[in-house]
């Protein structure tokens, strides 16, 4: 199952963090977390985790999406809108224009419907590429709009979180509304009985776990990812002291009753597939 | 370059120490020095005029946090009457940043949640500094359902830096607990009107900031995250959080502009914390009038316009 997933295209993003220059392009890569030299073929086929040591490396939104949902099924939408800068906040607009071009995004998330082994669903994914996948007005919109739209054909939603950034401190108070907006979208969603599913990738933390990364039926997330309310550079500096090891990592929070179950991502579509067949998602026939 | 509000305030302390001395001169000796004390108070409305009309957002900041304003349990003693106050989340614990309870506005039961921060030491301590931890917001939420029970409006006192990011919050599910106020403050089947008294810190105001009214007094601040810590991420230099919030569009003013806040409630001259009397008296007139206005709206109607207050918020652009 795990073939072609990536599909045809190679998109741009994920090696840009963690693949060090010295290493040839293209053919090899290497853990960030073993360190590990890794087969660059033979790491896509193993969805891109480490086959030394687990660790799930960072993938794009694209990249998601081609992973999980069913070849050539996903719609993309809202692909219109675009970031403004309603509080001209000094820098934001290069800023966007900087992480559009490493990215190939136009901004932190991309969105729309599709079907997973055979199940419709909208499907909304945040991309730490860009701005750290902070949520500003276009993250929240497009978010609130695939709900809504899963409220509206009565499918299931998978909101997938790769957001390190909380809230988008470049639109101000705008970008918190946006967590009062999506968490909105999902109370309606869940009054109309359908199923919200949450996936938490490293990183997930502060205003996404503060919304909607918290309201799934049911929550899942990646090995070793970083799962928090507030990122480690904001604990030190509230002088937090000494934090346990593994301090807001996902096995962290399964301890501690935060989430449903950490799954491999080898596993995912078919804990994916469980979990629709149980809300009795309706097929495409 | 102005004077900081905490020289000017420095000042005006000073100041009103002379003038206490003079009036005392007066009752002491029996001597007239009426003309010198109206000359005085004349002058300090005059600075105080000057200083607080036109406060910038660092202004603002620094008025919100003021540790003499007054907190969510005093305009509950000079709003209400028969508060009774209710503790506890019923799951794990108790929380002394967020207060809550049943009072009477005039003649109407309503329930009440807010932060709470201390003012000495011990207080202080026990108050967390106003950091709301998850028994918090569950204590909060409990409290809010309660009040749909029996049908009563609920209000909501924002004043805090923001939510506790401490260890023990974080395996308790702070996160958790601020989402869930969130979400089911949009199904609360009754009237909801929120108030920025002081500071209104992020996530930990949002999670008892979902109302059908949200009302800002005049030097109360809302912002997605301190300017100090704006600032350091920005400029990584956490000292430069004055010109952060500037440009963090965290007033009154701004939140309004925005469609964020609804009505901004007028504060005595020189800010709440000279005249705790009179602040409360300007905010009760709010929410007696907001009040009523949202009694005459069906309970659909009102939860879909609470929907759609929340769900217009945001600017982009749109079409390639």
């Amino acid at each position: 199952m795990a073939n072609g997933w990536f599909g045809k295209k190679r998109l741009p993003g994920a090696e840009v963090q963690e693949a060090p220059p010295s290493i040839p392009d293209g053919l090899w890569t290497q853990c960030g977390k073993c360190r590990e030299v890794l087969f660059a073929r033979e790491w896509e086929r193993n969805l891109k985790v480490c086959t030394k040591c687990g660790h799930h490396f960072r993938l794009t939104a694209p990249e998601r999406i081609a992973m999980l949902l069913d070849e050539e099924s996903f719609v993309e939408i809202d692909g219109d809108l675009t970031s403004a800068n309603p509080l001209n906040f000094p820098g934001y607009d290069d800023k966007i224009r900087r992480h559009g071009a490493a990215s190939g995004l136009k901004d932190a998330v991309v969105s729309g419907h599709g079907t997973l082994d055979g199940y419709a669903l909208s499907v909304a994914v945040t991309d730490a590429h860009f701005m750290r996948g902070a949520m500003g007005s276009v993250v929240g919109e497009r978010i609130s709009r695939a709900v809504e739209l899963a409220t509206q054909r009565r499918t299931p939603v998978l909101l997938i979180s790769g957001s390190g950034g909380g809230a988008r401190m470049e639109e101000g108070l705008l970008s918190l509304m946006q967590m009062a907006k999506t968490s909105a979208s999902i109370a309606r969603h869940h009054d109309a009985g359908l199923m919200t599913i949450i996936l938490l990738t490293d990183p997930s933390l502060a205003g996404i776990m503060a919304s909607w990364g918290s309201l799934g039926d049911v929550l899942l997330a990646e090995p070793g990812a970083q799962i928090g309310f507030v990122g480690e550079r904001v604990s030190q500096q509230a002088h937090l002291g000494k934090v346990p090891q593994g301090f807001q990592s996902s096995e962290f929070q399964l301890t501690h009753g935060q989430i449903d179950q950490v799954v491999h991502r080898k596993d995912l579509r078919d804990t994916l597939t469980l979990l629709l067949e149980f809300a009795g998602a309706p097929g495409v026939a | 370059m102005t004077a900081s509000i905490e020289e000017f305030e420095r000042a005006i302390a000073e100041l009103e120490t002379q003038i206490e001395r003079v009036r005392k001169l007066t009752r002491d000796q029996g001597l007239d020095r009426s003309d010198e004390i109206a000359k005085l108070e004349e002058l300090k409305s005059d600075l105080l005029r000057k200083r607080y009309g036109k406060p910038t957002g660092w202004d603002k900041t620094q008025i919100a946090r003021n540790p003499k304003r007054p907190f969510t349990l005093d305009f509950v003693r000079l709003m209400f009457s028969d508060f009774t106050e209710l503790h506890g989340d019923r799951l794990t614990g108790e929380d002394g940043a967020m207060v809550g309870g049943i009072a009477r506005l005039n003649d109407q039961w309503i329930t009440l949640v807010g932060h709470q921060k201390g003012r000495d030491a011990s207080e202080r301590h026990h108050r967390n500094f106003g950091y709301a931890r998850p028994e918090g917001y569950r204590k909060a939420l409990r409290l809010m359902r309660l009040s749909e029970k029996f049908k009563r409006p609920i209000i909501c006192f924002i004043d805090t830096p923001g939510a506790d990011c401490s260890v023990t919050s974080e395996e308790h599910g702070i996160s958790e607990s601020i989402a869930r106020n969130i979400h089911e403050m949009f199904r609360l089947r009754v009237p909801i009107i929120v108030v920025i008294t002081g500071e209104g810190g992020s996530g930990g105001a949002l999670g008892i900031g979902i109302g059908d009214r949200v009302l800002m007094l005049e030097h109360s601040i809302y912002s997605v995250i301190a300017p100090e810590g704006c600032a350091a991420i920005v400029w990584r230099d956490a000292k430069r959080g004055s010109e952060a919030a500037e440009v963090l569009g965290l007033t009154p003013h701004q939140a309004k502009r925005f469609g964020i806040v609804d009505e901004i409630v007028k504060e005595p001259l020189g800010g709440a914390q000279r005249d705790y009397d009179a602040a409360a008296k300007s905010l009760k007139d709010a929410l007696v009038r907001n009040l009523a206005e949202l009694h005459q709206i069906q309970t659909e109607e009102l939860l879909r316009s609470r929907y759609d207050r929340f769900r217009s918020l945001g600017v982009f652009h749109a079409g390639s």
